[in-house]
């Protein structure tokens, strides 16, 4: 154990944390924009509940995502000195285009949505909600085109021992970036759709005095959920369900679609990931798939690979042989179990989550609901056992995004950059390892207990459900756009 | 281009620690200027809406060094690796307790979130003052005084902030929680200045007088409750203050470093320039906006809505 190897796991668990918020954070702000847009344009009141509960319960979670990103801004030159004294020149420039362009965006008006309730026509109020949203997506291009131009180096030339950029255009346009950001950003919107059919499932079982697993009932938590009635909505449940079944379903389809783009690209570019990830020892033409150890489909991966089921796919112990003889002797091989299975947790997960959505459309279909007497405001949106299912689904995409983030990543190793320079030379050199021991092991710590914090957090609200409607925010004309004297030093609809 | 980006860098800086400084004298001062817990929450209620975009800076500014002086970014990041990650930790624990404190709901989870804010406000406050006092004199003398002038400069500049934008008890308050502060930053910031001469350039000498003058001025302003002179006094003490340590730096951002060895080059450079030409007027304009938005003073009548 040197300070190499804590570094990397430093590094592997600060972004596993920061890469379960942001996914959330980005996928949860468009599906609030979209509830409180409804309400502009609808006047409903659903809307406006809508947007106020989950609008919560994505700034509980958009905090934590923005505290770890601070990590990731410093981390690079902390542990990785080496890495990004190399890399600055072409790195550092999405690094920074991305605070100056999306954070900024992104944090300046999320605190004029948070307390402009009262304050800004709404209109303006709206379209600060949306430029957040929009910060936050933005961000993700930038982040990943550096992070895909470490995969696959393009625009640039090495001088004196450092990568200069010669082409910024074509870093930000390299193909493994214009792959890779529409399958993580439309994941995040699978995994902001898992959790939004987990806590609806969640809702529409505890308003029915129902138990998330079959014959419990539901606890009663707290003296004032004793004595009041539980609050039926399932209207409302429906409608939010139906708009994040769809959310999910199309995103999952792009997933789908981007994550076979991106194969094609790993033959090229990454075949050693490629290898990795199928256990492909040697170079074989029509090489097979595994759908699970044992089970193959012949050609199938070859047709995945290069769309031609005789092609031939390169194989690990080939590869190390060619690697060794271009770069010199050393191990290229990256750690074959976690790539192999990340690998089919991601697709395997992700593909039954799809499969959820689709599932719950069906349910909520026009016909289906009208049987059901839902156009008078009755029944049941979804029955109880599809509503414990999105309950007990929550983990699949977060579980799927993470191993997916594994298997890009661990299958990058040994490198850092694509074929210029290795993880093992990318490491801080004057940083001990008494001193990455410590700061692995606080952040390691506080992580924890911060996101355990979160979910009780998340949670809690969760319970507590939708506010009673409270008098909406007056028509734009009455509402001045600032007070004499403010009156209010919270937020009206206390966020 | 070098130059120009190194001007770049440090008005990011002073930017980061005008807008942040008066945050973190905000978060440091919270136990002190509130009674109530109606008190806290029009403390608070100052910096919610922008501290978050204030923060910002900071990672602009270090993006920027990124791409603009890798070697200088990675040098001073992994050099000052434990006082560095002792501020990340900071900036964590104070971003959720001022995002979490109106969502929960005992009165010991908002204890345990404004222990938070006040540990997260005052440990970065004095670390990034320390961090650039060693930086530039590589002593434990100038580690501890650099990082009580920022602490004490900070709370000032918070203290007037609050004073600025509040009424009623919490104004009073902060009035002379400012003088207090006053009381601490001044001994310190001019046990500072004999330390300039010589060190940088010509010009630094100047700004280091401006920055004592202004922190003077800002104190008598407090004292004549013209708090928003004071706050342009303070504001301008810092920015003076960030642009001497700038200036001595600006011959060698590390030791055994030159701007020149620590560049990017040409090419990145000019075309970050382009980008940030085009972008930061705008960043400018809404941040600003911001504070229009949210102008008027906090009054005490709070309405506990849930």
């Amino acid at each position: 154990m040197d300070a190499l190897d804590l570094a990397r796991w430093q590094f592997g668990v600060t972004t596993v944390y920061h890469f379960l918020f942001v996914p959330l954070t980005i996928g949860l702000g468009v599906y609030v924009a979209g509830l409180q847009t409804a309400w502009h344009r609808t006047g409903r009141e659903h809307y406006l509940r809508l947007t106020r509960f989950f609008g919560k319960l994505f700034l509980i979670n958009f905090a934590m995502g923005v505290v770890t990103g601070i990590v990731q801004e410093f981390q690079f030159g902390m542990n990785w000195s080496e890495y990004s004294t190399f890399v600055g020149d072409v790195f550092g420039a999405p690094l920074a285009l991305e605070a100056l362009l999306a954070f900024f965006l992104e944090s300046t008006f999320l605190g004029l949505w948070i307390f402009g309730w009262d304050r800004l026509p709404k209109r303006v109020h709206l379209a600060c909600l949306w430029a957040a949203v929009i910060g936050s997506n933005l961000s993700a291009y930038f982040i990943l085109a550096a992070n895909a131009w470490m995969k696959h180096p393009v625009g640039y030339e090495v001088v004196d021992g450092r990568a200069r950029m010669t082409d910024l255009w074509a870093v930000l346009t390299n193909s493994t970036a214009l792959a890779q950001v529409p399958h993580v950003v439309a994941a995040s919107f699978v995994v902001a759709g898992g959790f939004v059919l987990a806590v609806i499932g969640y809702r529409v079982l505890r308003e029915r005095g129902l138990g998330v697993l079959p014959g419990r009932r539901a606890r009663t938590v707290t003296a004032e959920d004793a004595t009041t009635p539980m609050r039926r909505l399932p209207d409302m449940w429906r409608t939010a369900l139906r708009a994040a079944l769809v959310m999910t379903a199309i995103a999952g389809a792009v997933v789908a679609g981007t994550g076979d783009l991106s194969g094609r690209l790993l033959h090229e570019q990454q075949p050693m990931k490629l290898a990795a990830a199928e256990g492909l020892r040697h170079d074989t033409a029509g090489a097979p798939f595994s759908i699970a150890p044992g089970v193959e489909v012949p050609g199938l991966l070859s047709l995945l690979a290069a769309h031609d089921p005789a092609a031939t796919v390169q194989g690990v112990d080939d590869i190390q042989a060619r690697y060794e003889k271009a770069f010199g002797p050393a191990d290229y091989t990256p750690n074959l179990p976690v790539v192999f299975w990340s690998f089919r947790v991601m697709i395997n997960f992700g593909m039954a989550t799809l499969g959820l959505s689709v599932l719950g459309l069906w349910l909520t279909r026009k016909r289906r609901g009208r049987r059901a007497g839902q156009h008078a405001g009755q029944g049941e949106p979804v029955p109880a056992w599809f509503a414990r299912l999105c309950v007990l689904a929550l983990p699949l995409p977060a579980t799927a995004i993470i191993t997916g983030w594994l298997l890009s990543e661990i299958g990058r190793q040994p490198w850092t950059v694509q074929g210029e320079l290795m993880t093992a030379a990318s490491v801080s050199p004057g940083v001990s390892l008494t001193e990455v021991a410590i700061t692995l092991a606080v952040f390691t710590v506080l992580y924890g207990v911060l996101a355990l914090a979160e979910g009780a957090l998340l949670l809690r609200h969760v319970k507590a459900g939708p506010e009673l409607p409270a008098p909406a925010p007056g028509p734009a004309a009455a509402v001045p756009p600032a007070r004499a004297e403010e009156t209010r030093l919270t937020p009206t609809l206390m966020y | 281009m070098t130059t120009f980006w190194f001007i770049v860098i440090a008005f990011l800086w002073t930017g980061y620690f005008v807008l942040e400084g008066f945050d973190f004298g905000v978060g440091a001062l919270l136990p002190l200027l509130s009674r109530s817990e109606a008190d806290r929450r029009q403390v608070l209620g100052t910096i919610g809406p922008v501290w978050d975009g204030n923060e910002v800076w900071l990672i602009t500014a270090i993006g920027a060094m990124f791409a603009a002086f890798p070697a200088w970014y990675s040098g001073l990041l992994s050099g000052f690796y434990l006082p560095v990650f002792l501020v990340i930790t900071g900036l964590i624990v104070r971003g959720v307790g001022l995002e979490w404190r109106g969502k929960v709901h005992s009165r010991r989870e908002v204890a345990l979130c404004d222990a938070g804010i006040v540990t997260g406000s005052v440990l970065p406050a004095f670390l990034w003052g320390a961090i650039f006092g060693n930086l530039l004199f590589g002593t434990a003398l100038a580690t501890v005084l650099g990082g009580a002038l920022s602490l004490s400069v900070a709370v000032l500049h918070g203290a007037v902030f609050v004073a600025l934008k509040t009424t009623g008890g919490v104004r009073a308050r902060a009035r002379r929680a400012a003088l207090l502060a006053a009381v601490g930053a001044m001994p310190v910031a001019l046990s500072t200045l004999p330390s300039v001469p010589g060190r940088g350039p010509l010009w630094t000498l100047g700004t280091a007088l401006l920055a004592a003058a202004a922190l003077a001025a800002g104190v008598t302003l407090v004292w004549g409750r013209r708090e928003g002179w004071a706050f342009a006094a303070t504001a301008t003490a810092i920015t003076a203050t960030t642009a001497t340590v700038f200036g001595v730096l600006s011959a060698a951002p590390l030791p055994g470093l030159t701007l020149a060895e620590a560049a990017s080059a040409p090419y990145t450079l000019t075309l970050l320039t382009w980008i940030g030409l085009i972008a930061l007027p705008g960043v400018l304009a809404y941040q600003a906006w911001t504070y229009w938005v949210f102008r008027k003073r906090l009054t005490a009548e709070v309405s506990l809505s849930a």
